[in-house]
Parts: C-alpha cells; sequence; structure tokens
C-alpha cells in the first residue's frame, strides 16, 4: 500500500492483536510506532489520512512499556564500579544482553570505590556517603564524610555530576541535608539507603529534596513501631504534598522476605520501584567474582561477600523480579508491570518520555505473555530481541 | 414509510446492521462505484456498528469503496475548553473520536472517505458549505443511516429548525445540553453549546433515510414524528415527506404508538 502522509514519509508499524498496558489497565488495542515513537492513530488518520505500511501481529501477547532498572551494578562479567578503559564496551555488552529481561533503560549503578572511578559516567551513585554501619558490602576504607563543606565534598569525589541520574546518601551523616538540597536542585534523584537514620532524620531528608529509598529493609535499620526508620517513609505524613516517596524493592525472593514485600506493597503501592541490585555475577556460572574492590561468591540465586553470610548482591534479572512481585503480592498484572516501567519513570522525572506507551512517548516496549515472560523486546519501535 | 419492531435493542441493532451489509453488498461497490453511507453517533448506533465491526471481521463486508458522511459534530472547542476536557473518555469528547474509537478504527475504511464536519474550522460556515459540496461531487447519499433525539431532532436540527434548511452552524437547545452533560463530567459549562449538522433537507436528499429509535425515553418522539403530522418541532417527521424512509425500532419505544399502528407494521413485516 503506498503511503499518503503529508507530515512524513517514514514508515508506520502498527503491532495488532495483543493487549497494551495503558491508563493503568490492559487494554484490547493496537500500538502505533513511527520514527521511533508511540503514534496518535486517531490523528493519523483524520488529520494525515494516514494507515499502517507493516502490520506486525503479537499473538494476543501483553504489550507494556519496557523497563527500567535504576539499580544495577553490572552483569555478564561486566562491572560498572572498575575502572575498565572499556567501560562503554562492558556497559554496551550488559545493555545488550538485558534486553532478554525486557530492560531498555537503565542507571548503570556505582558502589563506593576509590575516587578515580566516579569522573567517568550517567550513573547511580550509591556511596559513599553513607553509614559506616550499613555498609553492606561497600568497602569499608573509601566511605566518606561530608565534613568539608556539602556539595564541595561530593565533587571532589565524583568529579562532574553531569551525568548523574541518582545519588544514594545516609542522611544522618552531618552536612547531608544541605547537599540533598543542592543535588535536588541540580535535578538529580537523591535516595535514602545504607543508613542508620530515624524517622525524623529520613522525613527531613525528604523535606530538602529527598525521594527514593534504596532497596527498602536493606541496610537500614528495621521497623520498630517506636521509631519506624526510613521504613516509616513510606506512610509518613510529613512528606511533602504532590510529592511521591518511590522505594526500591529487590524482589528475587532473597533479599526480602514476601510477608515484607507485601507489607510495604499495601502500605504504598504506587511508589514500589522494582529493582534488580543485579552484580557482576548476573547471567554468569556459580563461583567467586568481583564487585566494586571487593570479592563475592555465588551460591544457587544467591551471592555473598566472599568468606560471609553478607548479601553482596542480587543476581536475579528484572523479568525475574516482576514475575516474583506479581506472584508474592497477589497484585494485578498491570501493577507488576507498572512497578518495573511507570513508577521508575515517574522517579527520575522522565514518565513523558518513557515508562508509558502514551502517545509521543519513545517506543520501548516489551512483549510478553500471560505469565510475564518476555517474548521479544522493542527500542524506538525496532526489535532488538526475540525469544 | 417501514417501520421495522424488533424485541429489544440487541435485535434491532442487529437488524439495521444487516440491512446495511445488505444494501452494501447488493450496490456491489468497486473502483470508481462507491456506495455513500450517511452515519449517526451517540448512544443508540453503538450496537449496529458493533455488528457491522463484525460481519467486517467475518470477511462478509469490506468497506474499502464505502464513502461516509457524519451528520455532525461539536464545535466551539475554544482552547480552554479543551485543555480542562482533555481528560475525558475520548469516545465522548468529539464525534471524530466517537467515530474512530467505535467504528473507524476496526474497519478497513480509508481515511480520505470518512468525511465527518471539521467543528474547529476557522470559518464554520465555509465548512459547512463545502460539506455539502462534497456530497453532491459524490452523487448523494445513497443511504443516510440517523437517529431521534427525545425532543424529536434529527442530527442537530433542534425543534423550530427549518425542514428546508441545509449544513449549518447550529446552536443546541437546553434538553441536549443537559443531555450531554453527563459527557462532560456533569458540568454544564464544559458542553459545547454549538454544533455543525447536517439540514433536514440534505438527509431529505438521501436516496433512502433509515432511521434508529431505541428505548422509552424515545417513544413520545417515535409518536410525534410519525402519527402527527409534519412539524418543525419534531424534525424527523419531516420525513413522512420521503419516498424510502425506514424506521427500525425495538418495543420500547413503540410504547406511545398506537396499538392499531403496531399491529399494522408487525403484521406487514411479517408478510416480508
Amino acid at each position: 500500500m503506498p503511503s499518503n502522509k503529508s507530515v512524513s514519509d517514514a514508515p508506520i508499524t502498527q503491532f495488532i492483536n495483543c493487549r497494551i498496558l495503558r491508563d493503568h489497565r490492559l487494554q484490547r488495542d493496537d500500538l502505533w510506532v513511527r520514527e521511533g515513537k508511540i503514534l496518535n492513530p486517531e490523528k493519523l488518520f483524520f488529520d494525515e489520512e494516514g494507515f499502517a505500511d507493516l502490520q506486525v501481529d503479537c499473538g494476543d501477547g501483553i504489550l507494556a512499556p519496557g523497563f527500567i532498572d535504576v539499580q544495577i551494578n553490572g552483569g555478564y562479567g561486566v562491572d560498572f564500579s572498575q575502572a575498565a578503559d572499556d567501560i562503554s564496551g562492558g556497559m554496551a555488552l550488559v545493555a545488550k544482553k538485558i534486553l532478554e529481561h525486557g530492560v531498555t533503560s537503565f542507571c548503570p549503578t556505582l558502589v563506593t570505590s576509590p575516587p578515580h572511578i566516579y569522573h567517568k559516567v550517567r550513573v547511580h551513585l550509591e556511596g559513599p556517603f553513607i553509614s559506616r554501619e550499613k555498609r553492606g558490602a561497600h568497602p569499608e576504607r573509601y566511605l566518606c564524610s561530608l565534613a568539608g563543606g556539602g556539595l564541595k565534598d561530593l565533587l571532589e569525589v565524583y568529579g562532574s555530576l553531569d551525568n548523574v541520574a541518582i545519588v544514594t546518601l545516609a542522611p544522618e551523616i552531618p552536612g547531608s541535608l544541605e547537599v540533598v538540597r543542592q543535588l535536588k536542585e541540580r535535578g538529580i534523584t537523591v535516595s535514602l539507603g545504607h543508613s542508620v537514620a530515624d524517622l525524623s532524620q529520613a522525613e527531613q531528608a525528604v523535606q530538602h529534596g529527598a525521594t527514593f529509598i534504596t532497596h527498602l529493609f536493606n541496610a537500614m535499620l528495621p521497623f520498630h513501631h517506636r521509631d519506624p526508620g526510613i521504613v516509616g517513609l513510606l506512610t509518613s505524613d510529613q512528606v511533602p504534598e504532590n510529592r511521591t516517596i518511590f522505594y526500591g524493592m529487590i524482589a528475587d525472593g532473597i533479599h526480602t522476605n514476601p510477608a515484607a514485600l507485601r507489607i510495604a506493597h499495601r502500605a504504598h503501592p504506587a511508589g514500589l520501584v522494582l529493582v534488580t541490585d543485579a552484580i557482576t555475577a548476573m547471567g554468569l556460572p556459580p563461583g567467586r567474582h568481583t564487585l566494586g574492590q571487593q570479592d563475592i561468591e555465588i551460591e544457587g540465586l544467591h551471592a555473598y561477600v566472599a568468606g560471609t553470610k553478607t548479601l553482596s548482591g542480587s543476581i536475579a534479572t528484572m523479568d525475574m523480579c516482576v514475575r516474583h512481585f506479581q506472584q508474592a503480592s497477589g497484585c494485578s498484572l498491570e501493577a507488576a508491570l507498572e512497578a518495573a516501567s511507570l513508577h521508575p519513570a515517574q522517579l527520575l522525572g522522565i514518565s513523558h518520555r518513557k515508562g508509558t506507551l502514551n502517545y509521543g512517548t519513545d517506543a520501548d516496549f516489551v512483549l510478553l505473555d500471560d505469565e510475564l515472560s518476555v517474548r521479544a523486546t522493542y527500542i524506538a519501535g525496532h526489535q532488538v530481541w526475540r525469544k | 414509510m417501514k417501520l421495522i419492531i424488533l424485541d429489544d435493542y440487541d435485535k434491532a441493532s442487529e437488524w439495521a446492521a444487516k440491512y446495511i451489509r445488505n444494501r452494501i453488498l447488493h450496490f456491489n461497490p468497486g473502483p470508481g462505484r462507491f456506495f455513500t453511507l450517511g452515519l449517526p453517533t451517540g448512544g443508540t448506533p453503538l450496537g449496529c456498528y458493533k455488528k457491522l465491526i463484525e460481519y467486517f471481521k467475518k470477511g462478509e463486508l469490506s468497506f474499502k469503496y464505502v464513502k461516509t458522511f457524519n451528520m455532525d459534530e461539536y464545535c466551539v472547542f475554544h482552547e480552554l475548553v479543551k485543555a480542562e476536557i482533555s481528560h475525558l473518555d475520548m469516545n465522548t469528547k468529539d464525534y471524530h473520536s466517537f467515530m474512530w474509537n467505535n467504528f473507524f478504527k476496526h474497519i478497513d475504511i480509508r481515511a480520505e472517505n470518512a468525511h465527518i464536519l471539521d467543528g474547529n474550522a476557522v470559518d464554520l460556515q465555509a465548512e459547512c458549505d463545502a460539506f455539502e459540496e462534497k456530497i453532491k461531487a459524490v452523487g448523494g447519499i445513497e443511504l443516510f443511516v440517523g437517529g431521534i433525539g427525545p425532543d424529536g431532532h434529527i442530527a442537530f436540527n433542534e425543534p423550530g429548525s427549518s425542514l428546508a434548511s441545509r449544513t449549518r452552524v447550529k446552536t443546541l437547545a437546553l434538553d441536549t445540553i443537559l443531555a450531554n452533560a453527563r459527557f462532560f463530567d456533569g458540568d454544564l459549562s464544559k458542553v459545547p453549546t454549538m454544533a455543525l449538522t447536517v439540514g433536514v433537507a440534505t438527509v431529505m436528499d438521501a436516496k433512502e433515510v433509515m432511521i434508529l429509535i431505541t428505548g422509552a425515553h424515545k417513544a413520545f418522539a417515535l409518536y410525534k414524528a410519525i402519527e402527527e403530522g409534519v412539524n418543525h418541532m419534531w424534525t424527523v417527521s419531516a420525513f413522512q415527506q420521503h419516498p424510502q424512509t425506514l424506521f427500525v425500532c425495538d418495543e420500547d419505544a413503540t410504547l406511545e404508538l398506537r396499538v392499531k399502528t403496531v399491529k399494522y407494521f408487525k403484521g406487514e413485516f411479517l408478510l416480508w
């Protein structure tokens, strides 16, 4: 069929026989794509008198926005925190591999490292301004304080903040509140984690601009009924109006007991962001591997700091997390999919471009079956992986 | 006229859809020989559209060589109102959306063959005149399908509209605005007060007219339209003077008719 579009000659693809996630519901409707963006077919019909050049049959599958992983440390042997010269090559390898899990956007996460590591890469900086006590797998010798003068300390360690999307820090560290404010001013998402803060310290950080909690429950004080700690932010009444507190959950069945996952989800479903916190070993066979400046050991689905029983990170993939979250919480398919797409996009303030299938947004999406297994992944409307 | 009475809404919708399908198939449209169809919007024709889509999906019917002309469209969507109503269900915001979501997107009609008045046109009367020209250019309309308002209006030819009227801008009657408020969050200030509509005479020019009327709330209007005289306060009554009119209704819509009228048409129906 010849095209007769007055606005653009670019080919139009129509994905048919599918259910798309739109307006928080799975709806039986077609998805139209042109030039890497989701197209409004009604406008195409009436304003341009256009039609599809190509129809793709989705076999009655589910089309959801591509998953966004805001906490991933590496995978397939690549460690984002290692100062390898071919860091972009490593990142490209991981980026390609995680397409199989439906992840179309991610924030490479750098854990606490010696200063020279940071001067490279658009990232999630987890540490070094975190609590000594709750450092988890982060090496103690590289933890820093903010004594010097807030942002100045940060810049000394991180170098430029131009490519930073998220910074995780502990709000009880003296000087951190001012830093939170300044980071927020620069449009950087501030996350609270690896911290022994109590609820009021956490609330102060939120009032200064923090909007995320790094892997809820892990590396923070446990919930206590007289001082809920950071966990209490989920139901805090001190959160500024129109602000949503988001929280990362590693839903791999190991880092968080399903009952705890359900408590968090039921308390504050709109803020749940699925993250993998995947480490270098994700995708690799069992054995000994490197994370940041430390060695780790893989046993089955567990990854420990070598020689200890401290969890080092997760090796679950994003689609596994989505499935596990849906099963453990009993939530709808839509809610599970949004926890991996819409919510992280909202957290990063990019939901006008990513995380939804709204008209005009980037055509990054994933085709799944009813069990939420990934059948194919698309970026800018092009199929980049297929089962 | 013929008055076709079916048991309920679904059967009436199916009858009407089958009639349209059979008329198109019998006409046998092809390249350079289009079947021209006038179309309505609103709650009444939804069932009929669903059935037509079904026939298309089954491969029984194609709209490739069908040209459609919708009866009306809201207008005067000021930018401020547009922003306020942008969150509303696309189906009801305007008739373009209605036709796309309920019919066009499910069938194989080509966009250049689907004509709907543009309520956002800069020169509204020129838009109406152009619409009349388009109808003339295709050789007139074979079958015009319409509905009836509770006040007996056809399209937006509100009570008092000239029965000799052509496509033009009309101010909507209070009854119509109140009835439509439910599609605009119940907020009267958001309901459009003006619309572009084909005239009564425009529809009278069609070779055949089919009016769909279902539900008890339309019964009085049906009574006024077919058992009383031709009257500009009940503009559907104009079709009493059309040589080829078909009224398709359900039992509920006949509630205000004389028993004699209903029995006559039911008997005639069975003799076909």
